[in-house]
């Protein structure tokens, strides 16, 4: 990922991002090229399949920036991304990660 | 009935019946089952151009002529990266296009065998969508859905990678998929429908702003009932020239970077700005704070992440503006608004395009112009990328949609002489006349010879300035005139070369009598290279400076 900028500093604070999508090789890609392609940077990323595999679950802990609404928009273009909720970052999916992620 | 089919017979057979009849592409190693399968269709005509750049932009000639997804093929590795820019091309102008890759086998990819590249991951941000085919019974699913896929909502380029070994696959087909076909988007909101046209309704001075994406819907001829009814005077964007008659009464042409000043003169007044099918360039705004700083703004277009992207429209419709036009139409009142459509005709009689020696045809508006009155409106007008295409989007009379072939988003040179050819094939009782420079068809002169091959009906304009145009006019103008690299030291007998690779070709610096000549040149079928020199020192004018308002422009 890209090192933080001027705009994300300016962040007032942080989003998490549910996305649904298809499970298969590439998915992650696209969708993450999304955001480092415009030198967003992605703080945290969480990724499993879903039920039968079918489908998968990515988490996104993101910067709150301004461009944040366009890139909710951009991604619900992808074909392979089937639904986006934004969630506060006070969310539990990743505080409960921290005791992975001690230094 | 089921039959034993490889994939590259299932590939092949799907794109027969897609409906396509002509592809451009390029054989090599590990696309040549396809290509096999291909030989034996009775049904594809295979045009073999002479770089995948080529193919690319031929197929991008086919699709923007006829409105349909247009096939482009080519190997891996250097095939593969030789499509990108013409893929990227048609991402930035929506433009339907499938573009079939070879790859290596499934079992070397990744050990950076001979002609791997990693197409699927360098073509994810230039796709609309992409492929990368792991059976033959995905083609089944993946090549109808690549059609429709680029051929529904805001269009755009599909690539599909399929490895060798997927190619040679031979599994039992027993149903045929039906083929991909466009899909409408959800109907326009009823709200803001009614929003909008009472927005328009007590608009004193709206404009209307056409785009690319009114083009694309087949929108064109709602869009001019539109303006007509309620008297909205209209701007084109450089994609949607032919949208309105450049003529029409209420026509104030391209707004933007080179559009005359009474366009952008008029987008500074206006109360109102109707955007359809567009998406507020930077080449079309200038600086965006400045851009019709009066106005309300109604937004209609396809593609919902253009909403609010650089301006903040009061009524965003996500929508096919062709069905939102055609609702919208009816709740419009008549209103010859009569103070505003004086106003603008003054602006467009005070402020016209500036076009000097018009009556000479060896003069940069005098050869478009020329041109323009051997042909009628059933020609098709591509263009290269650069001062000749910025005069020919000032000066050429464009009255119809898909009339006007050019790169916009990319700007790539290269683009017009494939175009050009594309055109050609998929509309060949069309004239296509391709307006070149020296720079641009230098950079796929080798479609020459595919020309001579398929003896399209093309006649290529080339006006040289012996320098690549707008460089050298940028350096004149914003860097204290220092010419760097703008100007060819070496140029090559155009003439010469065209011949060399077996098209006609005329000089029109050297005939005794041009006009003739040229319009002897257009009115021969076949290929053919026009050469006249223009003279380097000409601009494009008005230019609106890099960073600069709109109403900042320089030149007349």
């Amino acid at each position: 990922m890209n090192a933080i900028n001027r705009n994300e500093l300016q962040a007032l604070s942080r989003a998490v991002l549910e996305i649904d999508v298809n499970n298969h090789p590439g998915v992650m890609s696209h969708v993450i090229g999304l955001f480092s392609r415009r030198t967003y940077n992605v703080e945290g990323i969480l990724c499993l399949p879903v039920g039968d595999g079918a489908c998968s679950r990515i988490w996104l802990l993101v910067n709150e920036d301004q461009r944040l609404p366009q890139m909710i928009r951009q991604a619900e273009k992808l074909e392979d991304v089937i639904a986006i909720r934004r969630h506060n970052a006070d969310h539990a999916v990743f505080s409960e990660l921290e005791a992975f992620f001690r230094p | 009935m089921t039959e034993t089919l490889t994939g590259a017979q299932i590939a092949i057979r799907l794109l027969e019946r897609q409906g396509v009849r002509t592809v451009a592409g390029i054989p090599g190693g590990a696309i040549l089952p396809i290509y096999d399968a291909l030989g034996q269709s009775a049904l594809i005509h295979h045009v073999l151009a002479r770089h995948e750049q080529g193919a690319g932009f031929m197929a991008q000639g086919m699709a923007r002529a006829s409105g349909q997804p247009a096939v482009c093929l080519a190997s891996s590795g250097p095939g593969a990266t030789n499509l990108l820019t013409a893929i990227a091309d048609a991402k930035l102008d929506s433009i339907p296009l499938v573009a079939i890759t070879g790859q290596v086998p499934k079992a070397m990819i990744g050990t950076d065998a001979f002609q791997e590249v990693d197409t699927y991951g360098l073509s994810i941000p230039i796709t609309k969508h992409n492929f990368l085919v792991t059976s033959a019974e995905e083609l089944l699913d993946v090549i109808p859905r690549a059609f429709g896929i680029a051929a529904s909502g805001r269009p755009g380029p599909v690539l599909v990678d399929i490895p060798k070994d997927v190619q040679t696959q031979a599994i039992e087909v027993a149903d045929w998929p039906a083929p991909g076909a466009r899909e409408l988007p959800p109907a326009a909101d009823a709200w803001a429908i009614s929003e909008a046209a009472a927005m328009i309704n007590g608009a004193k001075r709206p404009i209307l702003y056409l785009g690319g994406g009114v083009v694309h819907a087949g929108a064109s001829s709602v869009a001019v009932d539109l303006a007509e009814k309620a008297n909205l005077p209209t701007v084109m964007t450089l994609m949607a020239l032919g949208a309105m008659p450049v003529d029409h009464r209420l026509s104030l042409g391209m707004l933007g970077m080179h559009g005359a000043r009474c366009t952008n003169l008029a987008l500074d007044e206006c109360d109102l700005l109707i955007a359809v099918g567009a998406r507020f360039d930077d080449r079309a705004t200038g600086k965006v704070a400045a851009f019709c700083p009066q106005a309300r703004i109604i937004h209609i277009d396809i593609d919902a992440a253009e909403l609010d992207k650089i301006k903040t429209a009061h009524v965003g419709i996500a929508a096919d503006v062709h069905e939102a036009l055609v609702r919208l139409l009816p709740l419009v009142s008549e209103n010859d608004r009569k103070a505003w459509v004086d106003r603008t005709d003054a602006l467009k009689r005070d402020f016209p395009q500036h076009m000097p020696d018009l009556d000479q045809p060896l003069s940069h508006f005098g050869l478009i112009r020329t041109v323009a009155a051997c042909l009628d409106d059933e020609a098709i007008i591509a263009t290269d990328v650069g001062q000749h295409q910025m005069w020919v989007a000032q000066g050429y009379p464009l009255r119809r949609p898909r009339q006007w072939l050019t790169s916009g988003g990319l700007g790539t040179m290269g683009f017009g002489v494939p175009a050009a050819i594309g055109a050609a094939l998929a509309e060949p009782q069309r004239t296509v006349v391709c307006f070149t420079g020296d720079g641009s068809i230098l950079m796929n002169i080798q479609e020459l010879v595919t020309a001579a091959e398929e003896n399209v009906n093309v006649k290529i304009v080339l006006m040289d300035n012996a320098s690549l145009g707008l460089v050298h006019q940028q350096q004149t103008l914003f860097y204290g005139e220092r010419l760097f690299a703008s100007q060819f030291k070496a140029t090559p007998d155009f003439v010469k070369v065209a011949q060399g690779f077996g098209i006609a070709a005329v000089d029109l610096d050297t005939a005794a009598n041009p006009c003739a000549a040229l319009m002897d040149a257009i009115a021969r079928p076949g290929p053919c290279l026009i050469h006249a020199s223009i003279d380097v020192e000409q601009k494009v004018f008005p230019m609106v400076p890099p960073g600069a308002a709109n109403h900042e422009m320089i030149g007349n």
